[in-house]
């Protein structure tokens, strides 16, 4: 669905972004064509792997079914998830996701240490459609 | 400074969910607008339309689809869209065409036909649509991102959800006096405590609904509206449409992930602060100037955040501003007097022009029982998807 997002297995897994080979400049979700620094427009944009750690900037939970295009079995009941958004020390920007199974809003607090963690967004007989999901550093599911 | 334009008319659709198409509504609305104006369709010299995206095909002309409703009669024509901001960019687009010289009177019309439930983007598999992704990838519904600011000024600030609640109690007793606003009954502090929690910490009263709803406005050069018998019109001064600068550091709707200030070092301000910053500029005032505000509460935690984007306390201070009273009617700077979109609801492309609107009425002293006593100078304040701004500044 998404190409090039992410990559690795257990702990080397690791959000991909693209880096400005002219300014540095981080983007994510990638950026593979030109620089979006107006200063600069660079055109040689480097993969790069994300910090594996960072703080909580903000959370919060879904506790209504959303709308499609997000997949969810309407035959099932709706489990709240949690949404994290964090702050990426190295690379000075705030990444969105998931929180990973079982993490709730009471688990979570501004400023905490959380990290990256491979998860699945949705599966069905055919697919498996994997993403990734931020996890309180210390917790194992 | 630019020159200003004169607001001859305002005219609005009651918001609700009606059952009708968007048209209607508009249409309802333009001829209210131009009643009031006393202006004659035929003598409009150009249409311009606030465009929604939901309406299928004639959504996207919406100016020319109010032109034929309201009767061809040959004028200059433009539709635009800029998510929530498509009524400022469709003022903006009125007032540049009056500043030019190429018409004399404009009507600005925008109307929606809402959706139940949560906002989702048009169908299809469309991985390179932003807005598309953080559906598919996060489950990432507006009242998410309304609740990370909200979680984000608790920790940060001390803001309570008491504070929040508060919000929704000043704004719905205002809304209880608009005969235009969907919601009229006032709201509890204890009702907003006890509706269910959508995105926590918000609550389904913190958050505003979706309604169906137009409105309207008739614009003219100044030079028309002394013509027309109108020597001490309501003036629109400034119309700010700016954009972010990168890097935009705050995570913004539909994004996944924020600028990298790692090449750049963030500027001055944030893009909200830039949005009202931009219409002081143009206008020549600062926020001490302002009689009364309309700001984009889509959630009540939000409006506390415009307070001090627009400069009306420093940092932080919002929940201070809105206890002290500050912001209720017969305070220094009354902020949502129209009862804000707790009380309306979102009807896209037709809020921000209704916002001016509430500007109009309170500065021709018309908005009975939610009238801000010897209001002059007028704000608004919005932000659109995929980083458009816009405020407003009206004066009289």
């Amino acid at each position: 669905m998404v190409a090039q997002w992410f990559a690795g297995e257990g702990e080397s897994f690791r959000l991909l972004g693209t880096r400005c080979a002219r300014c540095a400049a981080v983007h994510f979700p990638r950026e593979d064509d030109f620089c979006r620094n107006p200063g600069c427009g660079g055109r040689e944009l480097v993969e790069v792997a994300l910090s594996r750690r960072g703080r909580v900037w903000s959370y919060t939970d879904g506790r209504y079914r959303p709308p499609e295009p997000y997949v969810s079995d309407p035959e099932l009941p709706w489990e709240p998830y949690t949404l994290i958004a964090v702050e990426l020390e190295a690379e000075r920007m705030v990444v969105l996701g998931q929180g990973a199974p079982g993490v709730t809003v009471a688990d979570l607090e501004v400023g905490m240490e959380v990290e990256v963690v491979s998860g699945v967004l949705h599966e069905d007989a055919d697919t498996v459609w994997t993403t990734w999901h931020w996890r309180p550093v210390g917790v194992t599911a | 400074m630019t020159g200003e334009v004169a607001v001859l008319g305002a005219g609005m659709h009651p918001w609700g969910k009606w059952g009708r198409g968007f048209v209607a509504y508009g249409t309802v609305a333009a001829r209210a607008a131009l009643a009031d104006a006393g202006v004659d369709w035929r003598d409009v010299g150009s249409v311009v339309g606030a465009d929604t995206v939901r309406g299928g095909y004639p959504g996207y002309v919406a100016g020319a689809t109010f032109a034929k409703a309201l009767g061809w009669q040959g004028a200059r024509v433009a539709s635009v869209y800029a998510a929530c901001a498509s009524g400022a960019q469709a003022i903006a687009t009125a007032r540049a065409q009056l500043l030019a010289g190429l018409a004399d009177v404009v009507l600005v019309v925008g109307a929606d036909a809402a959706p139940k439930g949560f906002f989702r983007p048009a169908g299809g598999d469309r991985p390179d649509d932003p807005d598309w992704l953080r559906f598919r990838v996060l489950g990432a519904t507006n009242p998410a991102y309304f609740a990370l600011y909200a979680r984000r000024r608790m920790a940060v600030h001390g803001d309570t959800l008491e504070d929040f609640a508060q919000v929704k109690v000043k704004n719905a007793a205002l809304g209880a006096l608009n005969p235009h606003a969907r919601y009229r009954k006032a709201v509890s502090a204890d009702e907003v405590a006890a509706s269910t929690v959508v995105a926590d910490p918000l609550r389904l009263l913190d958050i505003c609904a979706t309604s169906d709803g137009a409105a309207a406005l008739v614009l003219s050069t100044m030079d028309f509206a002394r013509r027309h018998g109108v020597a001490d019109p309501v003036r629109i001064r400034a119309v700010s449409t700016v954009t972010p600068t990168y890097p935009n550091t705050v995570l913004d709707l539909p994004d996944i992930a924020t600028d990298s200030a790692a090449a750049v070092p963030p500027g001055e301000r944030t893009f909200r602060a830039s949005i009202a910053h931009a219409a002081y500029e143009e206008a020549g005032i600062g926020p001490d100037d302002l009689s009364l505000a309309e700001v984009y509460d889509l959630s009540t935690a939000l409006e506390l955040q415009w307070y001090e984007d627009l400069g009306l306390c420093g940092e932080g201070e919002g929940a201070k501003l809105l206890r002290d009273g500050t912001t209720s009617l017969g305070g220094r700077i009354p902020v949502n007097t129209s009862g804000g979109l707790a009380s309306f609801g979102e009807a896209v492309p037709a809020q921000a022009i209704a916002q001016v609107c509430e500007l109009t009425w309170q500065l021709r002293g018309e908005a009975g029982g939610r009238q801000v006593a010897g209001a002059r100078v007028g704000l608004t304040a919005n932000q659109g998807l995929f980083g458009h701004g816009s405020s407003v500044i009206a004066v009289r």
